[in-house]
């Protein structure tokens, strides 16, 4: 007979209510920026184990120290730190095969053969060293090794190394370790 | 004729639908549910992060464990001083309390999954590196060897 018809629900609202969880989520989240320098501390020395043995040659291993006044000395000279990304790919890559600089030794990745550095920074702080001079020698540190990376894949795959493979950066990781060792704390300033 | 008259030329202007709004806006919503995460824990220290261009993106940011050292927000100055404290979850903690965060934070990860587990210390850019060392040293203690030291990329807020 007569057709009623449903009378519709007025939608103008919803978009009021979207709006108000926009906002809300808009509050209480944070954008994923996690970001950081990713790092592997050493592992804790068994008492037992001799500590002889571990040491590296001493042409292998570059000491960068920061002191409490955020001065750095690299080997034993005091450095800029502007200066200091420059010195570190000189020492890891060894392009003239300075004596004085570290040895390199030929390593088997994926049926190649590279010639790897054995060369360690060693990072040593101060007690009183602001966090912010830590991360910027970190950073620079890391700038080094990065750099090399981009150069070993420019050399061998023609492609920065951002741009390649998974595999292939694996290869390149290898053949260019990133050997930054954080040392033992010790208090080498006065308090 | 009165098609040219234009004297009834009184037309209506069909109203803008509002009903894809809606829509939308949740699409909005959505996109930033998805991008964001919620803000688990109430910062009680000054946590300004130190300028890296380095800087790395965690790829797991669900396996990570948050460390904060820094200053006390202003209004628990007054309770806590201005010295550098160590936040976990959602109060301050010392050195000692660290060995018990790492383990429950363990304990929260599928077995699998333990060995990926990141460090993510979060250190004010003021911080002296003497309480750093000391978290640094306690993770050894606990075989929590990954860590990062969050940083922000410069020109970046």
């Amino acid at each position: 007979m007569a057709k009623k018809k449903t009378p519709e629900i007025n939608s103008s609202s919803t978009a009021d209510i979207a709006f108000l969880l926009l906002c809300y989520f808009l509050m209480t989240t944070t954008m994923g920026d996690q970001s950081g320098l990713q790092r592997r501390l050493p592992p804790i020395p068994d008492k037992d184990q001799k500590v002889e043995n571990q040491k590296a040659n001493r042409r292998n291993i570059v000491i960068v120290r920061i002191n409490s006044a955020d001065k750095l000395f690299a080997g034993s000279e005091p450095m800029d730190i502007s200066l200091l990304k420059d010195k570190m790919k000189e020492f890891l890559a060894n392009p003239a095969d300075d004596p004085n600089l570290p040895e390199k030794e030929p390593k088997d990745i994926e049926g190649k053969t590279y010639m790897v550095s054995k060369g360690i920074i060693s990072l040593q702080n101060d007690r009183g060293t602001s966090y912010q001079a830590y991360i910027a020698v970190q950073n620079e540190l890391v700038k080094a090794v990065n750099e090399l990376r981009d150069e070993f894949s420019m050399r061998e795959f023609g492609r920065k190394f951002a741009f390649l493979s998974e595999d292939q950066q694996e290869i390149v990781k290898k053949a260019v370790p990133q050997n930054i060792s954080e040392a033992e704390p010790k208090d080498t300033g006065k308090k | 004729m009165s098609k040219f008259g234009g004297s009834n030329n009184k037309k209506n202007v069909p109203g803008i639908s509002s009903g894809s709004l809606s829509d939308i806006v949740f699409m909005l919503l959505f996109f930033f549910m998805v991008t964001t995460q919620l803000r688990e824990t109430e910062n009680k220290v000054i946590v300004k992060l130190p300028e890296a261009s380095e800087s790395a993106k965690l790829e797991r940011k669900d396996l990570s464990a948050n460390i904060n050292i820094g200053t006390p927000v202003r209004h628990l100055q007054s309770m806590y001083g201005t010295d550098a404290r160590i936040q976990l979850n959602d109060s301050f903690k010392t050195i000692a309390d660290i060995r018990d965060f790492i383990a429950a934070e363990r304990d929260a990860m599928s077995e699998a999954e333990r060995s990926l587990m990141t460090v993510n210390l979060r250190v004010d850019e003021d911080v002296r590196m003497g309480i750093v060392s000391d978290v640094k040293q306690e993770l050894r203690r606990c075989s929590a060897l990954k860590i990062m030291y969050a940083s922000r990329k410069p020109g970046g807020d």
